[in-house]
């Protein structure tokens, strides 16, 4: 049943009514439940699907389906043009700020991989970027997340800064500043504790870190697996922390990734990386067309 | 309360909010057919009568001829009981196991954590920790060793200290590594092997944040290591984990257990009335 590919899904449906040489508007609605069936089984959120279907329906009733020799072709190349358009067309840039260091807060809820993408991320903006990053332990309370960042700090051989577990995160993150200031750190990392966009004390700490270290960017890290939740947790920490972007992970897993198009949607904040596997090096540059193509199994 | 009239308009919304707390449009499709069917057939005409139908519906799905809906747990009543837990990464198995080891020492119980996951950075810490909060002992090798190895030596642990629960951590991977998958079957069959009739349940833990990849995840975890039960984490979120009512259609494998948060008391056995019902109460709530 799921996951069976859209494009083969969309060309049986329109085996069914060769010969007629014209599209009816029966056959569009015909393809657009299963245009909408596809992004369901995908995660994509219900209401961003509502919101895409319409926009499709639209342009397959204009003249560049009815005009074609192979309607059911113009209204597949339509539903891949629209998603990777809602995906946001073209790659984006980390942040670099004019006096060093450049600040980059990682937020998320429990478990999405923040603290393993922290060490990623320093990793490529040194290896690509030929950068000098410092990673912050601001992490107090799930058991062991310092020893974690450490460990992880120690196999990239990068510097990680803490204060142990007794220290208000809002001080471990200004005195990383300040450290990373004196000895010359271009980047300043900071992995912050998961936590639930509902809870209202842990939110309030994330404003603070932010408003006392003034980030470059803010960046959202979020499971490729989530299901329909993904843009209420987008929507609540963007509207809370107002994020720069997103990080999506462990996206070398076999699900479509629907979550990336119901975030995007919901939030307008470019994807900028996909962590492709738990290794400090499988970190990606995301590429929106290609994971329009993902969603749609074609 | 007022409550709305039974029409075209309610079951769109339904299925709306189904969708929504992940059950999956397939699963949802059929039983909003169904559903309009039992109300008609019944001449229901409000939705406050209606929702008593939804529940037993859903619940249905828990139990069919051949499940009860509350699915017990394989506790020993005397000898060694082995859990070991499994999911993909991040999903909440360590911090469970702390939680458990927490509720089974209160109950009098003496509890072995032992520390499968070699692999992930800090995970032995993470354990250790837990450990400590709940106090019982947890045995351990350095990172980087073998797995297999590590739970051998808490299962001979368990047995010559006269251990009640032997709780087992994994490391998190993701279903679709063949190596991996092979690693955790290998797990098993050393706990099979040294104890008859243990792993006495093996837990798959799931984020109740997962959408339908769940599916995919209790499939293969199921044919690695033949799943007993889930434990659903997460709860205390915005998510529903409606995902499960498709997991227990297609592979009958029960929820036993829900997290509700990251402290030693979060978690809970698992209730399907209350479960079920949490999947549209906003739809009711909002009238
Ligand atoms: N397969 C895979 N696993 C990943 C990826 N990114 C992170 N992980 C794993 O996901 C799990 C959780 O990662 P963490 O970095 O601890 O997540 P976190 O967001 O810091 O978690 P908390 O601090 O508890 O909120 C670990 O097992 C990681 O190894 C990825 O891209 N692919
Ligand atoms: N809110 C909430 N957080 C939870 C719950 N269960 C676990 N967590 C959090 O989720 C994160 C990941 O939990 P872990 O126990 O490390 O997950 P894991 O499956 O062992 O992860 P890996 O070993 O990396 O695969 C931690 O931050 C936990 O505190 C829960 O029921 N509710
Ligand atoms: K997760
Ligand atoms: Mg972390
Ligand atoms: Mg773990």
């Amino acid at each position: 049943m799921a996951f069976e590919g859209l494009a083969e899904r969309l060309q049986n449906t329109i085996k069914k009514m060769t010969g007629k040489g014209k599209v009816s508007e029966q056959d569009v609605k015909e393809m657009a439940r299963e245009v909408r069936l596809a992004l369901l089984e995908a995660d994509v959120n219900f209401k961003v699907v509502k919101d895409f279907i319409k926009k499709i329906k639209e342009r397959a009733v204009g003249q560049e389906v009815m005009n074609s020799l192979t309607p059911g072709q113009q209204i597949i190349k339509i539903v891949k043009e629209e998603l990777t358009d809602l995906m946001g067309g073209e790659q984006s840039k980390i942040a670099v700020s004019e006096r060093p260091p450049t600040v980059i807060m990682m937020v998320g809820l429990q478990g999405a991989g923040k603290t393993t993408t922290t060490g990623k991320l320093a990793n490529l903006l040194r290896k690509k970027h030929n950068r000098k990053p410092l990673l912050v332990a601001a992490d107090v309370y799930r058991p062991a997340a310092i020893n974690q960042l450490e460990t992880i700090g120690k196999q990239l051989n990068l510097p990680v800064f803490s204060k142990g577990t007794d220290a208000n995160p809002v001080d471990i993150a200004n005195d990383a500043i300040a450290h990373a200031k004196e000895e010359h750190y271009d980047y300043v990392l900071i992995d912050t504790a998961g936590r639930l966009h509902t809870d209202e004390n842990l939110m309030t700490e994330l404003r603070e870190i932010k408003e006392n270290v003034d980030p470059a960017e803010i960046l959202l890290v979020v499971d490729s697996m989530t299901g329909q939740d993904a843009v209420n947790v987008a929507e609540s920490f963007d509207e809370q922390l107002a994020v720069s972007g997103v990080i999506l992970t462990k996206l070398d897993n076999d699900n479509r990734g629907g979550a990336a198009l119901s975030i995007r949607a919901v939030t307008q904040k470019p994807i900028k990386y996909a962590g492709m596997g738990e290794k400090l090096d499988e970190l990606e540059v995301f590429h929106p067309e290609r994971m329009a193509s993902r969603i749609l199994g074609m | 309360a007022r409550y709305r009239k039974i029409d075209e308009e309610f079951f769109e919304d339904l299925e709306e909010v189904l969708i929504q707390a992940d059950v999956g449009v397939m699963t949802v499709m059929d039983l909003i057919e169904e559903l309009e069917m039992e109300a008609k057939r019944q001449n229901i005409k409000d939705a406050a009568d209606l929702r008593e139908v939804i529940s037993e519906k859903l619940v249905e799905i828990y139990a069919d001829e051949d499940n009860t809906a509350e699915a017990p747990v394989n506790m020993q009543s005397d000898g060694l009981t082995v859990f070991l837990f499994v999911g993909v990464n991040g999903v909440g198995k360590t911090t469970t196991i702390g939680k458990m080891a927490h509720q089974l020492k209160q109950q009098g119980k003496k509890v072995l954590l032992v520390a499968g996951d070699t692999f992930r950075a800090g995970a032995i810490e993470q354990l250790a920790v837990w450990g400590e909060r709940a106090e019982v002992d947890v045995i351990k090798h350095n990172a980087g060793s073998d797995p297999a190895a590590v739970i051998y030596d808490g299962i001979q642990a368990a047995k010559s200290r006269g251990v009640d629960v032997l709780l087992c951590d994994t490391a998190g991977r993701l279903q679709n590594k063949v190596n991996l998958m092979n690693e955790l079957s290998k797990v098993k069959r050393v706990i099979e092997r040294e104890i008859p009739g243990a792993p006495h349940e093996v837990l798959l833990v799931l984020d109740a944040t997962t959408g339908q990849n769940a599916l995919s995840q209790a499939k293969t975890f199921s044919q690695a290591t033949d799943v007993s039960g889930i434990v659903l984490t997460k709860l205390d979120g915005t998510a529903k984990g409606g995902i499960v009512l498709a997991i227990r259609k297609e592979l009958k494998i029960p929820v036993k257990y829900v997290g509700l948060g990251e402290q030693m008391n979060d978690l809970e056995k698992f209730d399907p009335h209350a479960f079920v019902y949490g999947l549209f109460s906003d739809m009711l709530e909002k009238e």
